[in-house]
């Protein structure tokens, strides 16, 4: 079946989220949407899906014009979306989230599970999968669940398949499953349309490549564009993916984690004998897959993680016992990884964000009165020092983009006296251009000396931006590799397969 | 899995309560007598010396807790089952201690106690429909309520006991649906939309009372009561034909209730999409099912159950309607709920348990047992607290419950 999305326009209030876009993907190919996140990739598919409705266009399968007003419309003009945050009940088996919503019925209108059952079965053995029908969803593995989300989207003979940012959860061994079930869906005679922003997969698997930026068709491209090409059109400029850097010159080893654990609240171990050293003028990427023990490991450093065993020290100093302000008061910079969560306070200024951390002391505070005039000097300092986008040093925090965002977390944290920078995930959701800066201050840092602990999921972040690259599973380090190392030992490591 | 004593530290402590209980036993006997009248063949009463029988249970118990430890070491759950004998074993103690040199009736008690769980299940019912669909339903105290005024006012004036009880589901599910507005279009915190419903109810009908029903007590309040209907032959049967089968129509009723609703949410597609509601709704949005209006009706659905269980006061217990009658029957049937981890078989059993323990409460007061009733009183919920802590293990209800949906 021929998807055709003909002038879609979407706005919410003032902004246009989708203007004028068409699309057309034929049966038999794989066909990309590429863009940054916020370029209007999720509003489209959800324009197609029937969750929004466009203010403008049309939707056209194999040439008619179609109208959803809901999901439930799009699925039974065959329409399938794999979600990027799954559409699946953790609590309910495989055949029961994959039946939701046209169950099968017997007699009564009871449930028939055992054809459920069948169906699952049919489609997994189709694809070779082995997925158990009566598997609670919850009990899988992502990568598992994700082809759950796949054959629910299958049911009911979907001739149009959506995948959402696909594999932004995935171990890059299970990206390269993914792909081949996309092709084998491609020589099934499906059309689909995979939306994401990651040029490598766009590559191996596109037969098509549309470009979109800020809510704007800005061209088609060809699988043979370079990576800078695509790179180049999706953000509208030239742009240059490597990370400048030099070769590192390591100096004393002046952080030490030793014997490093760590439990949750439920009494389970989330972090298990860690052991890492981190040089001065190093930085060292922390790999891995989401949830296996990252976040926890840079709490720990921190101070916000509650019960820890082992040692974390700084310069000869102990940071296990310390509260968060000593820590901080030690020279540890810590970029969080939610950023709006935890790095600001969304509805302070960007002034008043740029002295959270020290605003009890000289030079902002004198006594108990705060020193505005100085702050002020201050603000403006960094925001022209970092090319903070915004109306002014009075705007708040929720009125940036995230990338200017960002660009102030790390005014703030840089500008103290660092004798250690912990970034988890810098550049989550943000813009090429913003990814570059942020690597740029990074590789500063280290250059004047100061020990980096970085937090990546994506693997060529961790090449790109790490001297060495030590890689988590589990809680635990399965290793600690040299950045030059190959994506497909990196990847075996991050499924927990020591190198 | 990971080793968890949590059950074995808890049946620990019960059974050292067992010890206590069999070191200072005292003499004599208690009799357990379990004839109504009706029946078709009588069982014996029989006499059980209290020392002895206490402790073969504090035998039992041991061998139970042992058993539990091993399972702990084995890195196994404790099954419910044996929870289920342990309690049931330790009860019995209990009773047989509290009840020496007297005789314990056990059907008339038990029948007693089912009167007392019948609001509480409808109750727990409204619960489980609600809760599972994603609203916090601490209005089942309002629902229950509402449903008491309205089938006493109705079959009052109407002198019909059918009408009163359709009056009674109504009104219930009017009262579910205030809080269903407030919580799903409105989006205002459920708990406190719960808490204001049963304040707003608890003032509407007090006031009608007042102003409307006293001014004619004769007609206004003063409905006709169910009958007791005996099914024949199920009747006579020793124990539990006295305790199910000689009932009013409301119980048997709450019987029909039970297994339509266990049977709808866990067999039917009605209830899978309910399901799917309660844990997920933007996952169940996206398969084309109506979120807002599966939880309209759910919730309203509850609401009715709600009523009849409210008019289980009026028109099969008491005879009429006074102020507050249901006297936080709503906040207990929530607990069975929880108790139950929000199944309706469950909720059901922890409801009768409640019960249970209410009318032992009064069966005690009246042969004036030593032991303070306000401490009886209390002992089923601080046997809640315990059984959900340590017994059930980790409670964790829908995924959605609480959480409003707002469509982007």
């Amino acid at each position: 079946m021929k998807l055709e999305l003909r002038g879609i326009t979407k706005r919410f209030g003032a902004m246009t989220a989708n203007d004028n876009v068409n699309l057309v993907a034929e049966p038999g190919q794989i066909h990309c949407l590429l863009g940054e996140n916020g370029a209007g990739k999720s509003t489209l598919m959800n324009v197609l899906y029937g969750l929004y409705q466009a203010d403008g266009g049309d939707i056209l399968l194999d040439d008619k014009v179609v109208k959803f007003a809901g999901p439930g419309d799009a699925m039974a003009a065959g329409i399938g979306m794999v979600h990027q945050h799954f559409m699946l009940i953790p609590v309910f088996t495989v055949a029961e989230n994959v039946i939701l919503g046209h169950e099968p019925t017997k007699f009564g209108g009871l449930l028939d599970l055992d054809a459920a059952r069948k169906q699952v079965r049919e489609i997994s053995d189709r694809f070779g999968f082995e997925v158990d029908p009566d598997a609670i969803v919850g009990d899988l593995p992502v990568g598992v669940q994700q082809r759950v989300e796949i054959i629910k989207a299958l049911m009911g003979d979907a001739q149009v398949l959506v995948f959402d940012e696909p594999t932004a959860v995935l171990t890059p061994q299970e990206t390269d499953e993914l792909m081949a079930i996309m092709k084998q869906l491609r020589s099934e005679g499906k059309a689909i349309v995979f939306i994401t922003h990651k040029l490598r997969e766009v590559k191996e698997v596109a037969d098509k490549i549309t470009v979109i930026r800020l809510g704007k068709i800005v061209g088609e491209a060809s699988p043979k564009s370079s990576a800078n090409e695509l790179a180049s059109m999706m953000v509208g400029r030239a742009v240059d993916l490597d990370v400048e850097k030099s070769v590192a010159k390591p100096g004393k080893a002046t952080f030490k984690i030793s014997n490093l654990s760590a439990w949750n609240h439920a009494g389970t171990k989330v972090l298990d004998d860690i052991n890492l050293e981190i040089h001065e003028g190093e930085i060292l990427v922390i790999a891995g897959v989401q949830g296996n023990g990252q976040t926890e490991l840079t709490e720990a450093i921190i101070g916000m993680h509650g019960k820890t065993s082992g040692s974390i020290e700084l310069d000869g100093k102990e940071l296990i016992g310390k509260n968060v302000k000593q820590v901080l008061d030690l020279g540890v910079g810590f970029v969080p990884e939610d950023r709006t969560e935890d790095g600001l306070v969304a509805e302070f200024t960007i002034a008043e964000n740029l002295m959270l951390d020290r605003s009890d002391r000289k030079p902002f505070a004198k006594g108990i009165s705060l020193q505005l005039g100085y702050l002020k000097k201050f603000a403006l300092e960094k925001l022209k020092q970092f090319d903070i986008r915004a109306q002014g040093i009075d705007s708040t925090a929720s009125q940036l983009s995230g990338g200017n965002q960002q660009k102030v977390v790390l005014a703030r944290e840089l500008s103290r006296e660092l004798r250690l920078l912990v970034a988890s995930q810098p550049t989550r959701g943000l813009d090429v251009g913003s990814i570059e800066f942020v690597h740029e201050q990074i590789v500063a840092t280290r250059d004047s000396g100061i020990p980096v602990l970085i937090v990546a999921t994506e693997l060529d972040e961790a090449t790109q931006l790490g001297d060495r690259i030590a890689v988590m599973y589990k809680g635990k380090v399965i290793g600690v590799v040299p950045s030059s190392t190959s994506r497909s030992v990196l990847g075996q490591m991050m499924a927990g397969i020591s190198a | 899995m990971k080793r968890s004593f949590k059950t074995s530290i808890a049946l620990s402590v019960f059974t050292l309560i067992s010890l206590w209980l069999s070191v200072t036993a005292p003499a004599g006997t208690t009799l357990f007598s379990f004839n109504a009248g009706k029946e078709l063949f009588a069982i014996p009463d029989f006499e059980i010396p209290v020392a002895g029988a206490s402790w073969i249970v504090f035998l039992v118990l041991l061998v139970v807790t042992g058993f539990s430890w091993w399972l702990s070491i084995q890195r196994k759950k404790t099954p419910l089952w044996l929870t289920g004998i342990f309690a049931f074993a330790l009860v019995q103690q209990v009773l047989v201690v509290l009840f020496v040199g007297q005789m314990f009736p056990v059907t008339t008690t038990l029948q007693g106690s089912l009167a007392l769980a019948v609001p509480l299940i409808f109750g727990a019912l409204a619960g489980v429909l609600s809760e599972r669909v994603g609203v916090v339903n601490i209005a089942i105290e309002g629902q229950l309520l509402a449903g008491a005024f309205a089938s006493a006012l109705i079959t009052s004036i109407t002198h019909s006991l059918t009408l009163g009880l359709i009056a009674a589901a109504i009104s219930g599910a009017l009262v579910a649906g205030i809080l269903a507005i407030f919580s799903i279009k409105y989006v205002v915190d459920q708990i406190i939309v719960g808490v204001v419903v049963n304040v707003l109810v608890i003032g509407l009908t007090s006031f009608f009372y007042s102003t409307v029903m006293a001014r004619d007590l004769i007609a206004l309040n003063q409905p006709e009561r169910f009958d007791q209907i005996n099914i024949p032959l199920l009747s006579q049967i020793p124990i539990i034909g006295p305790l199910l089968f000689s009932q009013t129509l409301i119980v048997y009723l709450m019987y029909a209730a039970v297994a339509v609703v266990y049977i709808a949410l866990f067999k039917t597609r009605w209830g899978l999409r309910l399901r799917a509601v309660g844990e997920y709704p933007k996952a169940a949005d996206t398969v084309g099912i109506k979120v807002y209006r599966t939880r309209y009706i759910s919730v309203m659905l509850g609401g009715a159950l709600a009523g009849l269980g409210g008019a289980f006061f009026t028109l099969g217990a008491v005879g009429s309607f006074s102020k507050e009658m249901t006297s936080g029957a709503g906040y207990i049937a929530l607990a069975a709920l929880i108790f139950g981890r929000w199944n309706p078989l469950l909720a059901t059993l922890a409801a009768l348990m409640f019960g249970f323990a209410q009318n032992l409460q009064s069966v005690l007061s009246i042969i004036g047992s030593d032991v303070p009733s306000q401490f009886l009183l209390m002992l089923p919920y601080a046997l809640t607290i315990v059984a959900v802590a340590g017994l059930v293990g980790k409670v964790t209800g829908p995924a959605a419950t609480g959480k409003p949906y707002i469509k982007s």
